[in-house]
């Protein structure tokens, strides 16, 4: 037990370090997708509903399933596509949308 | 460790890295776009990888299967069609909501993880501890979030609402939350100390957020983003999960420095906002020369 829990925390520090340095001095402009493409990576936690899944068995365990399922499935995949949508106007060419995408980063 | 239980390390490694590239390539415009696919493959792996596992390793209930799709479906069609249909100018809000059901999600993970076992034998402190932090810092995000897509919709006052004693309520509840987290502990299991822990983070979310001003919203909701990748990470430690565990580790230490980020570049320091009560850009008194 203590060598699982020793082996997580080691993960979970250098995940910790990990994520520090990988977002270190970004644009402005970047700002709100950043944070909205962190938020969807955070979804993950739709992993642990499926792993609840398995594991209930009891009538509180299935509600608790329902829950965690519904509230994880709508950050992950509702994170995912506004991402996607905000960095949709990063990408087009040269176009006036100059003014749009400041307002959305602000 | 078995071949199987080798391989599905090896895929989560994979899902990890893919995570980490994403957000590295998200910090410039040009390649945030492929960047946040990149991400997105990564969370395909992770989850069809923790499917497959679960179904082989421990099968479960058809009912808990049928929970998880049901959930699932809901909340994909409430997330993908509020994403598709956002106005762009509403984009902070609709954020801030899909992190207050990530909070959410974290803290039901953790709950089960409490609840399930049963009352026999009782829960080790290396499940309950990361299970009490997280139904703390996942309920707090839940309603905190919440509150402050409220404020950037113009449902709540953007003013901050503060009233007497705020503060020592804030106290009150925080020790409550504290001391039934610590009796959650001790007690190896007690549901009931839990539900305590929950009710009152959900009321310390409130209290937290209501006294900011909106103009300092987007930066509160950028640090209870990062308090749901903690929250996130502690649920990978009460169910053994490192998955869960790294991606919700990145997400805390980027959401943190991205908060310091945004808070400069608004010329704001974070400890006076989350100390709240400011107001909306009213300077901070201590750099004033008053005499």
């Amino acid at each position: 037990m203590m060598q699982t829990l020793f082996g997580n925390l080691a993960i979970f520090v250098l995940a910790l370090l990990v994520g520090v340095e990988v977002i270190s001095k970004i644009p402005s402009t970047l700002h709100t997708p950043m944070m909205s493409g962190s938020n969807a990576i955070h979804g993950v936690v739709i992993a642990g509903a499926v792993i609840t899944a398995s594991l209930a068995s009891t009538p509180a365990g299935y509600i608790l399933t329902f829950i965690a399922a519904t509230l994880a499935a709508a950050n992950v995949f509702g994170g995912y596509v506004v991402t996607d949508r905000i960095l949709k106007m990063f990408t087009k060419p040269k176009q006036s949308s100059m003014s749009t995408t400041a307002g959305a980063a602000s | 460790m078995t071949g199987f239980e080798f391989l599905v390390g090896v895929l989560y490694l994979a899902s990890a890295s893919l995570f980490v590239v994403g957000l590295h390539q998200m910090r410039a415009p040009s390649t945030a776009r492929t960047g946040n696919l990149i991400s997105a493959g990564g969370m395909v792996i992770a989850v069809v990888t923790t499917i497959v596992f679960s179904l082989v390793s421990s099968g479960g209930h058809w009912i808990a299967w049928a929970a998880l799709i049901g959930g699932a479906l809901l909340g994909g069609v409430f997330g993908v069609r509020q994403a598709r249909t956002v106005k762009m100018t509403d984009v902070p809000q609709l954020v801030s909501v899909f992190n207050a059901v990530g909070g959410g999600g974290a803290a039901a993970v953790a709950f089960a993880a409490f609840v399930l076992p049963g009352d026999a034998g009782g829960i080790e402190l290396t499940i309950s501890i990361p299970v009490v932090l997280d139904v703390l810092i996942g309920s707090i995000t839940f309603s905190g979030s919440l509150i402050a897509a409220g404020k950037l919709q113009g449902i709540i006052s953007g003013k901050p609402i503060t009233f007497p004693g705020a503060r020592a309520v804030n106290i009150l509840v925080a020790i409550v939350a504290l001391c039934a987290g610590v009796m959650a502990v001790i007690l190896r299991g007690n549901t009931l100390m839990l539900v305590v822990v929950l009710v009152a983070a959900l009321i310390l979310g409130v209290l937290m957020v209501l006294p900011i001003g909106g103009a300092d919203a987007p930066v509160i909701v950028s640090l209870l983003n990062a308090f749901t990748g903690l929250a996130v990470a502690m649920a990978g430690f009460a169910i053994n999960n490192q998955a869960l565990i790294i991606a919700g580790a990145l997400v805390g230490a980027a959401g943190t420095i991205l908060t310091l980020q945004m808070a400069k570049a608004m010329n704001r320091s974070v400890v006076s906002i989350i100390l709240g009560g400011f107001g909306t850009g009213e300077p901070v008194s201590s750099s004033g020369p008053s005499g």
